[in-house]
């Protein structure tokens, strides 16, 4: 299978399309990117998440060219970036704010970077077409973007920077004004195109699922910093914090103290409970302090004690989340720890098993937790 | 009900201040000259009623407005305004748009204090303003001392009481016109059009050509119709400034009303004057109204 082969960050071998190389941005005192040092293959669909302000417009911005580089290097290709204007770069950038121009018709906005290439007409015209049919803007190609929607607006900024066939594309939240629908179709567009053209997509998103789906891989910021870069597997199955546990999907985090024990560790969370055990690689020393991270969806909800499962605790249902395919029980334990127990709704609502109230038992295997350091 | 009083105020406005006096000079454009106070007849006397109604009409005649076609010295005069008054403007928009452009750039601290300095000058009576030009221009003036004092010229130039002159006051008087309308356009544009402009590969004076100008256009329009207006009528500054060779409008306005006393051919100067003005200001409204169609409103 070719996406399990294309793997360029685990060959040493590899050269890298953009590095970052211990960059820091400042404005003033604050320190928007700290010391950041990251490598971007050719053909990755790289995907930054993070909350609010945490520096990810920042980062495109200074990929494409328009904040400069406090400390630090970046380069594109081999090539150190520091004094080369926008322009120079072979580098597109949907803005976060769409920045269309408000005195041209759609068509003329997609056609804006294409005209200064010096392309003749024709070529022109028959790129801007072909956008547009992507895009789905045609019955809008004459307007002038203050007379289409705010999500049509979005498709435009796309349809703009895609126009020119960049090797590099940075798109800030390129589909956060969509639909559900339109959203999807237009994800698995962007991963069509990114197919056939080999561009590499530096995508901002706020939208995990959509990270999910799209990147190759993922980098999960906090202020100004990577916390982690992994596939988007194992970012979810593998978190390397809790900060990254808890801000990837939903998740349980259970705070106790680890000892070894065996090939991986014994958790003691509350007194006069069994201590949970989790495998792990994951080196915390002998005896620490720890989080222990577990997906709602690994945890089975049952009446009776399961006699085979590694872990167990008994608890009471406080609350439950009827979601539809799914439901997710908000179940409290005897020292207070709120846990939720994810299962699919197999029955209908009326004939569920549990309800509000029950006493119930909740378990998981030995390889469902992740124990963090703490 | 409300929405008619609301209508009827502009209206009013536009009635009392200048309905009412183009009709009053309308009227007097129509009729002769006359040694009396008013100088001119008829005047309307509505106290012979109907007869003395019909014989007011029966002598207003267009006799003036033919008077003006005869002497070529009218329509040389409107041509020249016209071509003073478009030179004018347009060296009003090359000083005026680098100063509206630095005052956008500008730090957003120094901007009120940067729009003060523009309209400081309005504090000062504009007669006293146009005098200290006299002053800058004579032969003995400021300016001639100073070149003469560096060097550049041994002889003083002659620049007042010439075109010259009258564009530097015209230009100087008008310029915080031009300013503001510009600058008004060019503090709304966002900053990012210019980066995605530069993003899809135009170098910075392509950008500024391709998405600054045209999206300053508006003002620019606003400004050259603000500044080519009142130039086109104005008096004050060729009378001061300009020599005896130079012929504007409406310093032959105030020679018909003043010197000559000849209040109907003046008049009628003055109608043709503002038959000429309301091209621009008809085309100005149309621009205003296309702008505020294409902002969406
Ligand atoms: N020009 C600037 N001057 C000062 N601070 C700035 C400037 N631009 C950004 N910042 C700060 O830098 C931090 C990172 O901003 P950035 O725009 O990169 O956030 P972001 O991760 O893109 O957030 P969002 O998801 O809301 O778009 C923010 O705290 C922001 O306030
Ligand atoms: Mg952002």
């Amino acid at each position: 299978m070719a996406e399990t082969a294309f793997a360029p960050w685990n060959d040493e071998s590899a050269t890298p399309l953009i590095q970052f190389k211990n960059v820091t941005k400042r404005y003033g005192d604050f320190v928007a990117i700290d010391n950041l040092t990251q490598d971007i293959y050719a053909e990755e669909f790289f995907a930054l998440l993070g909350p609010s302000g945490c520096g990810k417009t920042t980062m495109m911005r200074m990929l494409g060219g328009f904040e400069t580089v406090t400390e630090g290097q970046i380069l594109i290709a081999g090539q150190d970036m520091n004094n080369v204007p926008p322009n120079k770069r072979a580098v597109n950038m949907m803005f976060q704010s769409y920045a269309l121009f408000p005195h041209l018709t759609i068509s003329e906005n997609i056609a804006f970077g294409l005209k200064r290439e010096g392309k003749p007409k024709p070529e022109i015209d028959a790129r801007v077409d072909e956008m547009l049919r992507l895009t789905r803007l045609e019955k809008f190609a004459k307007r002038k973007p203050h007379q289409i929607s705010g999500g049509q607006r979005q498709r435009v900024a796309l349809a703009r920077s895609l126009a020119k066939a960049p090797k590099l594309l940075l798109l800030d939240e390129p589909l956060g004004a969509l639909d559900k629908k339109l959203r999807q179709d237009t994800q698995f567009e962007l991963m069509d195109i990114q197919e056939k053209t080999g561009t590499t997509f530096v995508i901002v998103t706020h939208d995990q699922e959509e990270a999910m789906t799209v990147a190759s891989r993922v980098a999960v910021m906090d202020e100004g910093q990577i916390i982690q870069v992994a596939t988007p597997a194992d970012i979810y199955e593998r978190p390397n914090s809790v900060y990254v546990a808890d801000f990837i999907g939903d998740v349980n985090i259970i705070n106790g103290h680890a000892t070894r024990a065996g090939d991986g560790y014994d958790v003691t969370y509350a007194e006069g409970t069994a201590p949970l055990h989790a495998k792990t690689s994951n080196d915390l020393g002998n005896s620490a302090k720890c989080a222990l991270a577990i997906r709602p969806e690994k945890v089975s909800i049952t009446a009776q004690k399961p006699s085979k499962a590694a872990n167990t605790v008994k608890g009471k249902i406080i609350d439950i989340a009827y979601l539809g395919n799914l439901s997710t029980y908000h179940v409290e334990l005897a020292n207070g720890q709120m846990m939720k127990a994810q299962a699919a709704n197999t029955r209908r609502l009326e004939r569920r098993a549990f309800t509000w109230e029950d006493s119930v038992w909740l378990s998981w295997t030995d390889t469902a937790a992740i124990v963090l350091e703490a | 009900m409300r929405r008619f009083t609301l209508i009827a105020v502009p209206y009013f406005w536009l009635l009392v201040l200048f309905l009412v006096p183009f009709i009053i000079v309308f009227k007097i454009s129509l009729s002769d000259t006359a040694l009396a106070i008013p100088p001119y007849t008829p005047t309307l006397d509505l106290n012979s009623g109907w007869e003395g109604i019909k014989g007011f009409f029966a002598d207003l005649d267009w006799e003036n407005f033919t008077f003006l076609t005869t002497d070529d010295l009218y329509w040389k005069a409107y041509l020249s305004s016209l071509q003073i008054a478009a030179i004018s403007t347009l060296f009003t928009l090359l000083i005026g748009y680098p100063i509206a452009y630095a005052m956008a750039q500008s730090a957003d601290e120094w901007r009120p204090t940067l729009m003060m300095l523009i309209i400081l000058p309005f504090w000062t009576s504009f007669l006293i303003r146009v005098y200290s030009w006299m002053g800058i221009l004579s032969n003995e003036g400021f300016l001639n001392q100073f070149l003469m004092w560096t060097g550049l010229i041994s002889e003083p130039l002659v620049i007042l009481n010439t075109n010259t002159a009258v564009y530097i006051g015209i230009v100087y008087t008008y310029l915080p016109f031009m300013i503001l309308p510009i600058y008004a356009a060019l503090e709304k544009l966002d900053a990012s059009l210019l980066e995605a402009a530069e993003d899809l590969g135009c170098s910075r004076l392509t950008a500024f050509w391709l998405v600054t100008i045209p999206l300053s256009k508006q003002g620019i329009i606003a400004g050259c119709f603000l500044v080519f207006i009142p130039a086109l009528g104005e008096f004050v500054i060729p009378s001061l400034l300009g020599g005896s060779k130079t012929l504007m409008i409406g310093k032959v306005l105030w020679e018909e009303f003043f010197s000559n006393r000849d209040w109907p051919v003046a008049s009628a100067v003055a109608v043709i004057l503002l038959l000429i003005l309301i091209i621009p200001i008809v085309l100005f409204q149309r621009n205003e109204q296309k702008q505020r169609e294409a902002e969406g409103q």
